[in-house]
């Protein structure tokens, strides 16, 4: 089975400054905020990328089916 | 439009030569019996409801999502979907085999491309997504009476299976083309599983505030004893807006998916299928998808700050009463007046006057409403 976490490694003077940054907030270790911001970031990144592909064929066909259902005039 | 969740709009859906070619293979494959709520998942997986799934959790998935609420690739994922087997059953299949899934009256439903077959521990699963194990809890007892060995592998969707709902059942391509085709850029979701109060209408118009449209979401399907049917619900919604909303600001589609009662980890489950849908923020109130007393009232709302990455905006609102002084619905942030000026929206008292015949009053619930509620003999799940 796959280790469920593993070490990333960061200077030692960022450390300090993320141990300052989230004295006293709800967020309980270095560890826990680096995950939250990396995610949000890489979040971010794929939202930008992803493309969404409907063919016109295909939306004719849904509009089509929410006229008939009264979604659409 | 919000990306789906994951980046793709899942769809395995047969149609055509493919379709033609899976119900003549189906006469030859072994076939496995599903319960409606196991349906409903298959279809939710491929008509892109549950996206990025397209099929059951395979172990090294679920395990992850049991420990870290996320997929094995770090998307958020909180609340298993999986399909479960006794081990003689599960020992008639190997990995590679299609097997025919289909409904209690045996119609073809999908096909399984089995992957894996993996035991799992019933009150580890119970403890990690439910918080409890006790066996009062709806969702506890359902996983503690699963089966022993839970299968996984992609599916490939033969046909929907017909409900009285299907007027109110739109698949997300549809309600993305529906949000497009109405101008909305940003559409807020209301998850329910209750005829509507004054109380829901207050929420639901103060999030309208901020947002293009609003996606009333009632969720169809097995709930716990107590609560309104199905089709009191739609009527109910279905009467609220036609009279009360705007026709171009709000829509109704229904979410066919058995309730867990997960409490936290259920309100990131439904913020992501109503991403799927189309959705840029939901509603989430106080002790969202909870029961009875086993959830904290805003741990609901607290999750969310574990999901920086989930994609849709939570809107969070406390609780709301309606202030005689004010003469307007309320909470703790914007009423001054002390409790005896407030009446409370207990679903409890609407239901005892409603069957008792009597039209609760406007500050609780819209007479309209009422009326349509009092039209059905038994409103309530037995």
């Amino acid at each position: 089975m796959d280790k469920e976490f593993t070490t990333v490694s960061i200077p030692t003077s960022l450390h300090k400054k993320i141990e300052e940054a989230i004295r006293g907030t709800e967020i309980g270790s270095v560890s826990a905020y680096i995950v939250k911001v990396v995610r949000e970031s890489l979040s971010k990144e794929k939202e930008q990328e992803a493309k969404e592909v409907f063919s016109r064929e295909d939306e004719e066909k849904v509009k089509e089916r929410l006229k008939a259902l009264g979604y659409i005039d | 439009m919000i990306q789906p969740h994951g980046g793709k709009l899942i769809e395995r859906v047969l149609t055509g030569a493919k379709k033609d070619e899976a119900l003549d293979k189906a006469k030859r494959l072994p076939r496995l019996k599903l319960d409606p709520e196991s349906v409903s998942d298959v279809e939710n997986m491929a008509t892109g409801v549950y996206s990025p799934l397209e099929g059951f959790l395979g172990e090294k998935d679920f395990r992850n999502v049991l420990n870290q609420m996320r997929l094995a690739d770090d998307l958020p994922w909180t609340v298993p979907i999986v399909l479960d087997v006794d081990k003689a059953t599960a020992d008639s299949f190997k990995p590679g085999d299609e097997i025919l899934l289909v409904n209690e009256e045996d119609r073809p439903v999908a096909i399984l491309n089995l992957e894996e077959k993996y035991t799992y521990d019933k009150a580890e699963f119970a403890q990690k997504v439910f918080g409890t194990t006790d066996r009062a809890h709806p969702g506890v007892a359902k996983v503690m009476d699963m089966k022993d060995v839970l299968l996984s592998g992609k599916i490939d969707l033969i046909e929907l299976v017909p409900t009285p709902f299907d007027r109110w059942k739109l698949s997300p391509r549809e309600t993305r083309v529906l949000f497009k085709e109405k101008g909305w850029k940003t559409v807020v979701a209301f998850q329910t599983r209750n005829t509507p109060h004054i109380g829901h209408e207050y929420v639901q118009k103060t999030a309208l505030t901020f947002t293009d449209g609003i996606f009333v979401n009632p969720v169809i399907g097995k709930k716990k004893k107590g609560d309104f049917k199905d089709e009191v619900i739609l009527a109910s919604y279905e009467e609220l807006i036609r009279n009360y909303y705007l026709k171009e600001r709000a829509v109704m589609a229904i979410l066919q998916m058995e309730m867990r009662y997960a409490g936290p980890r259920e309100a990131i489950h439904h913020a992501i299928l109503r991403k799927n849908f189309g959705c840029t923020h939901i509603i989430i109130g106080r002790d969202h998808a909870g029961v009875g007393t086993y959830y904290h009232p805003y741990a609901a709302q607290e999750i969310f700050d574990e999901f920086p990455d989930l994609g849709i905006i939570p809107l969070f609102f406390r609780a709301f009463s309606f202030c005689k002084k004010c003469s307007s619905v309320v909470n703790e942030k914007t009423c001054p007046h002390p409790s005896s000026e407030h009446i409370q929206f207990s679903g409890t008292k609407i239901r005892d006057l409603l069957v008792q015949g009597v039209i609760p009053p406007a500050e609780l619930i819209r007479p309209e409403v009422a009326k349509i509620i009092m039209q059905f003999k038994e409103p309530f799940n037995d």
